[in-house]
């Protein structure tokens, strides 16, 4: 759900990373924190444990720039992805314009992967909305690691329907912003659409 | 799209600025703000200079949706009033209409009663105002929109791509 205000001629946008535990979600957004200009950006906060595991969201918003004397802004959060906190990661998805799905490539991780985009779908369903009618794309992280699977398997299992994927290592940046891109384009193109 | 946009034009923006300016005011409130239910920040009130309020407006709104989860679980519909209380500022959040939630903050000047007070004849006036917002955007929908103000009616590739530059 977009806010649109044409009184401080603003728009807002809700970009949500979705993925299994220790993916890489919150590396992503510490990645577009630490390459953004401070003016652009707001604090990144994170909401933790002692460990460092996300326990509610992380929250960075993103001030892009103009289009059409509009101010463009992206709020972009990421979800705990251990599985028990479930009632969470429903309430982060409330008026959610994009959804980058984040999957560890590493092989082991699959099963994990096709659980949290299970997961995903549930969440989604029930708040009316469906992952094919929203801006969406896929990030294969972890390119890098050994044992991962190839990307081909990886379309197979988590991207049936042929959305955009990229292949990704937020821990050097690889990817992260091509990511981001790809769904504010789409979530942009939406709005046009409605207009 | 399961929740409409909230689209908001400069007539309602300045009423609900208004009724902010005097909630502030009647209130004796340090700060005074609107946030939507998914953390956008709407509109504030009073000294904001020292405040973060996008970071702000998403905790609140984080804090509403987390207490709302746990209303249902204990099968309420939601709490619709949360008080904080700190060693110099308090904070008094309450959810108008299900979709806004307003938020003073205020130190000793003030009393929670007088917040409380005021806090509710702001809300109805606040209600008002987001039903006219509600009933506009869905008129809109009908008759087919406002394109030929929207940002979005010519809106390019390029233009998208410069925001990544």
């Amino acid at each position: 759900m977009s806010f649109i205000n044409y009184s401080s001629r603003e728009i807002n946008c809700k970009i949500v990373y979705y993925g299994p535990g220790l993916c890489g979600k919150t590396t992503n957004l510490q990645f577009i924190y630490k390459k953004t200009n401070p003016e652009q950006k707001g604090k990144l906060i994170s909401l933790a444990t002692e460990s460092e595991r996300t326990l509610f969201f992380d929250f960075l918003p993103l001030a892009l720039g103009d289009i059409r004397g509009f101010k463009v802004r992206f709020h972009l959060y990421t979800v705990p992805g251990q599985v028990f906190y479930a009632a969470s990661r429903k309430l982060i998805l409330k008026g959610v314009d994009g959804v980058i799905f984040v999957a560890d490539s590493q092989i082991e991780r699959m099963e994990a992967n096709m659980e949290s985009l299970d997961d995903l779908r549930i969440n989604l369903a029930e708040q009316g909305y469906a992952v094919e009618k929203l801006s969406y794309a896929v990030q294969y992280n972890k390119r890098d690691l050994p044992h991962v699977a190839p990307i081909e398997e990886m379309n197979k299992l988590l991207n049936v329907n042929g959305v955009q994927w990229f292949e990704g290592v937020a821990t050097t940046g690889v990817g992260v912003f091509e990511t981001l891109k790809g769904v504010a384009k789409q979530v942009l193109l939406e709005l046009k659409k409605h207009y | 799209m399961a929740d409409s946009d909230l689209v908001m034009y400069d007539n309602e923006f300045q009423k609900i600025d208004g009724e902010l300016q005097r909630l502030h005011q009647q209130a004796n409130a340090n700060v005074v703000f609107l946030v939507d239910k998914n953390g956008q920040l709407i509109a504030s009130a009073g000294d904001t200079h020292n405040i973060d309020t996008t970071s702000l407006a998403s905790l609140t709104a984080g804090n509403i949706a987390a207490t709302g989860g746990i209303a249902r679980l204990l099968g309420e519909k939601e709490f619709t009033i949360l008080f904080h209380e700190g060693e110099k500022d308090n904070i008094h959040i309450s959810l108008i209409g299900q979709r806004i939630i307003l938020v003073v903050i205020f130190d000793q000047r003030s009393s929670l009663g007088l917040v409380r007070l005021r806090v509710k004849k702001a809300a109805e006036v606040l209600g008002r105002i987001f039903d006219e917002i509600t009933s506009k955007a869905e008129k809109e929908k009908v008759e087919g929109g406002k394109a030929s103000e929207s940002p979005f009616a010519e809106i390019s590739d390029e233009d998208i791509d410069n925001l990544f530059k």
